[in-house]
């Protein structure tokens, strides 16, 4: 057994410095298209051909609604004028349900948080990232997340997928049975409004339609570090994108 | 067992005389067409199946004038493919079952029922499958074209108190559902372990939580846009599915693909299929509480997402693929610069396999486990890694190669024990195959165009196939006039292997469970669509 211990012990120290240092590591995220200064014809044509209807025309150009954006590059590659693109992962939003909220979940959850994931019918890329939490690159556990499989011990939820009808009722009991206070965090393009899946006879479109969602995380999948950013906001130990909270 | 194609025909008409007609020659998509009578049905294919060596693809079924069943089956590279045709008028929804012959069906003919509301005569179990009754209307069959998708359909309230229902009747057996949100971060699912002392007597898994729709949020869909769906049948293999939806629209379309495209496409699936088998090592490393081993692997498989982000823009490649091509070229450096990382990546998982082959504590949770003998893994029609390691060896690459992989030189690592341990090494063995095929192709990468030119949509069917990570994927695809999808058969290698499952899960002890399921490396999302 010995072995492993040293093959742990040279392997050092692995994980990022984010939320202390942002993390610069090539392909840690997919990014977003930026909202671009852009009109006219070729900025009609963008928007009418995103897929999920993630853009839109507005007075400072093409806007983009980043819940609904699939990262299907339609409106870079090819086009005749591409959107500007934005690297970055510190994406997480307060939701509708969490505006009301203080953030701050109080000292008890100062230091350790229990999160239990809900897959509630995505397509297991999300479910892959939030696995890679545990990895030694982001290593969770220093920062005071664990994951638990009961709702009983779980401070936050955390889900993904946008809710199959067979999961809806899964969710909802699982949600009830967490201890108050609680936070949820929905991840994933799925999860905030039911992305390339729902709304359809078997899908709904996001997670709030069942659990009071506090915190919104974009991306389809969300990368590690944008999920973890999430759940720093949900603890509100990191400022949202939209400022307040 | 082989027999010439040309004497297919000639030796069905004799046997079925006036109930078949068969093709002479295959069509342009090597497949070979069998139409026969409902009631010839299961005696056709099993004669495939079982007198001729085939293996059992799938089963399609087309709602048009008339009802359409189409089981696909395929054999070595002479053999082809073979799709046995059966039509019945519209109001008719009866035919006999074959999988009573061929138990590799049975999960296909659960489906079709469930689903179409058709009725497979003599299947013994039919009933509550990928439409859980303890929710969904009786009678509601969403594949039909009279059912509209787009409106939420009329739903029980869910039953608080369902409970599976108990099978083993002997003293001391217990019965443990679990699920369907079980464990730290799992797809749902849901199990009904039926236990007397230690051992699992009937492990019988409930799936379909994530059940999504696929197939039929598909239908209307410009075929473009098939793409998005494809990719999401299983994030973790979305390279190889929307890969087998670009080929079976190519081959409707008659879009030649440029070498370039397909080079790099070789390139991404192999990567793909890389990075799947570090996290299935992983998992099982993990299932055996192995956390140093566990963590190496974990190291690697980010690693490997990484150089895919850093390459492709997507961890997971959405976005890639297009029809006729990729979305972007890769810079021919970038590719360079990615396989001699993937490389580095991949000594260090030689440098795991070396350490875990050492350690007789693990090697102990594997070893004799979860064990599927040949003639069962051939029987329940199992695919891909967990076919290999009971000795089936047959791998679509080989067997009908697309992309110009008759030109790449790999091997197919095969083992006959059939255990956990067997099914590690071929993770391990494919996952070397893979970076070997990775180096190879990286240095010399034709130039060129990186999609075709000019992509015109048309009507037709096609068949592409494709051999994902968790093994063989077919994608039926029809398109109507105007290049919208008008049916797309999604059938892939989770739903045959959770099929077998129970296999390898029955008759061994209850701790033991978590490490079976960790080495048949088993997609939810990719059985549910
Ligand atoms: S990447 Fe695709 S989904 Fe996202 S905004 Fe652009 S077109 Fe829409």
């Amino acid at each position: 057994m010995s072995q492993w211990v040293i093959k742990g012990l040279r392997t050092g120290i692995k994980s990022t410095r984010y939320p202390n240092v942002a993390e610069t590591a090539a392909g840690v995220s997919p990014g977003f298209p930026a909202e671009t200064n852009l009109g006219g014809a070729l900025a009609e044509s963008l928007v009418a051909g995103c897929p999920t209807r993630a853009l839109g025309l507005g007075p400072q150009g093409v806007e983009v609604d980043r819940r609904r954006c699939v990262h299907c590059f339609r409106c870079i590659r090819g086009a005749k004028r591409p959107l500007d693109w934005e690297s970055g992962y510190e994406w997480a939003r307060i939701g509708a349900d969490g505006a009301h909220r203080d953030h701050r979940l109080g000292r008890p959850f100062g230091r350790s948080v229990h999160i239990l994931v809900v897959d509630a019918g995505d397509c297991g890329a999300c479910l892959n990232e939030v696995k890679q939490l545990n990895n030694p690159y982001y290593n969770m556990h220093r920062l005071g997340f664990f994951l638990t499989p009961t709702p009983r011990h779980a401070d936050v939820m955390l889900v993904v997928g946008a809710v199959t009808e067979h999961m809806r009722h899964a969710l909802r009991k699982a949600y009830d049975a967490m201890p108050t206070p609680k936070r949820v965090v929905a991840a994933g393009a799925c999860a905030l409004c039911g992305g390339v899946f729902g709304p359809s006879f078997i899908c709904g479109s996001g997670a709030a339609e069942v659990v009071p969602v506090d915190v919104e995380v974009p991306g389809n999948p969300p990368p590690p570090l944008a999920i973890l950013h999430g759940l720093l906001v949900a603890v509100g130990r990191r400022p949202p994108a939209n400022g307040a909270g | 067992m082989a027999i010439e194609l040309g004497q297919m025909a000639a030796q069905a008409q004799t046997r079925w005389p006036g109930r078949v007609r068969a093709d002479t020659e295959q069509d342009a998509d090597c497949a070979y067409r069998i139409e026969c009578e409902p009631q010839a049905l299961p005696e056709v294919c099993n004669w495939l199946f079982s007198d001729l060596g085939y293996s059992f693809g799938g089963l399609v079924v087309e709602e048009a004038a008339r009802w359409e069943l189409r089981y696909l089956f395929y054999g070595d590279r002479e053999q082809g493919w073979v799709h046995v045709i059966a039509r019945l008028s519209a109001d008719q929804t009866r035919v006999p079952s074959v999988s009573t012959l061929i138990h590799a069906a049975d999960w296909h003919e659960r489906e079709a029922e469930d689903l179409f509301g058709l009725v497979f005569e003599g299947h013994p179990r039919l009933g509550d499958f990928v439409l859980h009754n303890d929710t969904w209307q009786e009678n509601l069959t969403p594949m039909r074209r009279s059912f509209d998708d787009r409106k939420p359909a009329a739903w029980r309230t869910p039953d608080s108190d369902w409970k599976p229902r108990q099978i083993v009747e002997e003293a001391g057996a217990f019965l443990m559902p679990i699920g369907p949100i079980y464990s730290t971060a799992t797809g749902p699912a849901h199990f009904v372990l039926e236990t007397i002392g230690e051992d699992v007597i009937r492990a019988q898994p409930r799936l379909f939580y994530a059940y999504r729709g696929l197939e039929k949020i598909a239908q209307g869909r410009a075929a473009e846009d098939l793409l998005l769906i494809a990719e999401r049948i299983s994030g973790t293999s979305a390279f190889a599915h929307s890969l087998g939806a670009c080929q079976a629209v190519e081959r409707i379309c008659r879009i030649e693909v440029p070498p370039r495209a397909r080079v790099l496409r070789v390139w991404a699936a192999e990567l793909e299929r890389l990075r799947h088998h570090v996290g299935a090592i992983e998992g099982i490393c993990e299932s055996t509480g192995l956390v140093v081993a566990a963590a190496q692997a974990a190291i690697i498989e980010e690693d490997l997402l990484r150089i895919s982000g850093a390459l492709t823009g997507h961890r997971y490649f959405f976005g890639l693929n297009a029809l006729g091509g990729l979305t972007i070229d890769l810079d021919d450096c970038a590719l360079l610069h990615a396989a001699w990382q993937v490389k580095a990546a991949v000594s260090r998982l030689s440098e795991l396999e070396r350490m875990l082959s050492m350690s007789s504590s693990f090697l102990d949770r594997l070893e004799e486990v979860g064990n599927v003998g040949a003639s069962d893994a051939r029987e329940f029609g199992l695919v891909g890694p967990v076919a290999r390691a009971s000795g089936v060896s047959r791998d679509l690459r080989r067997a009908h190669p697309y992309l110009g992989y008759e030109r790449v030189d790999f091997d197919v690592p095969c083992e006959t024990e059939g255990d956990g341990y067997a099914r590690l090494r071929v993770f391990f063995g494919e996952a070397a195959q893979s970076a070997r095929i990775i180096s190879a192709v990286s240095s010399s990468i034709p130039q060129g165009a990186f999609r075709a030119p000019q992509v015109s949509l048309g009507a037709g069917a096609a068949l592409g196939w494709v051999e994902a990570p968790r093994g063989a994927a077919l994608h039926w695809i029809r398109l109507a006039d105007d290049g919208v999808v008008d049916r797309y058969r999604i059938i892939t290698p989770s739903f045959a292997n959770w099929h077998g499952f129970r296999l390898g899960a029955e008759r061994f002890a209850f701790q033991d469970f978590p490490i079976i399921l960790a080495t048949f490396a088993l997609s939810v999302h990719e059985n549910d669509r």
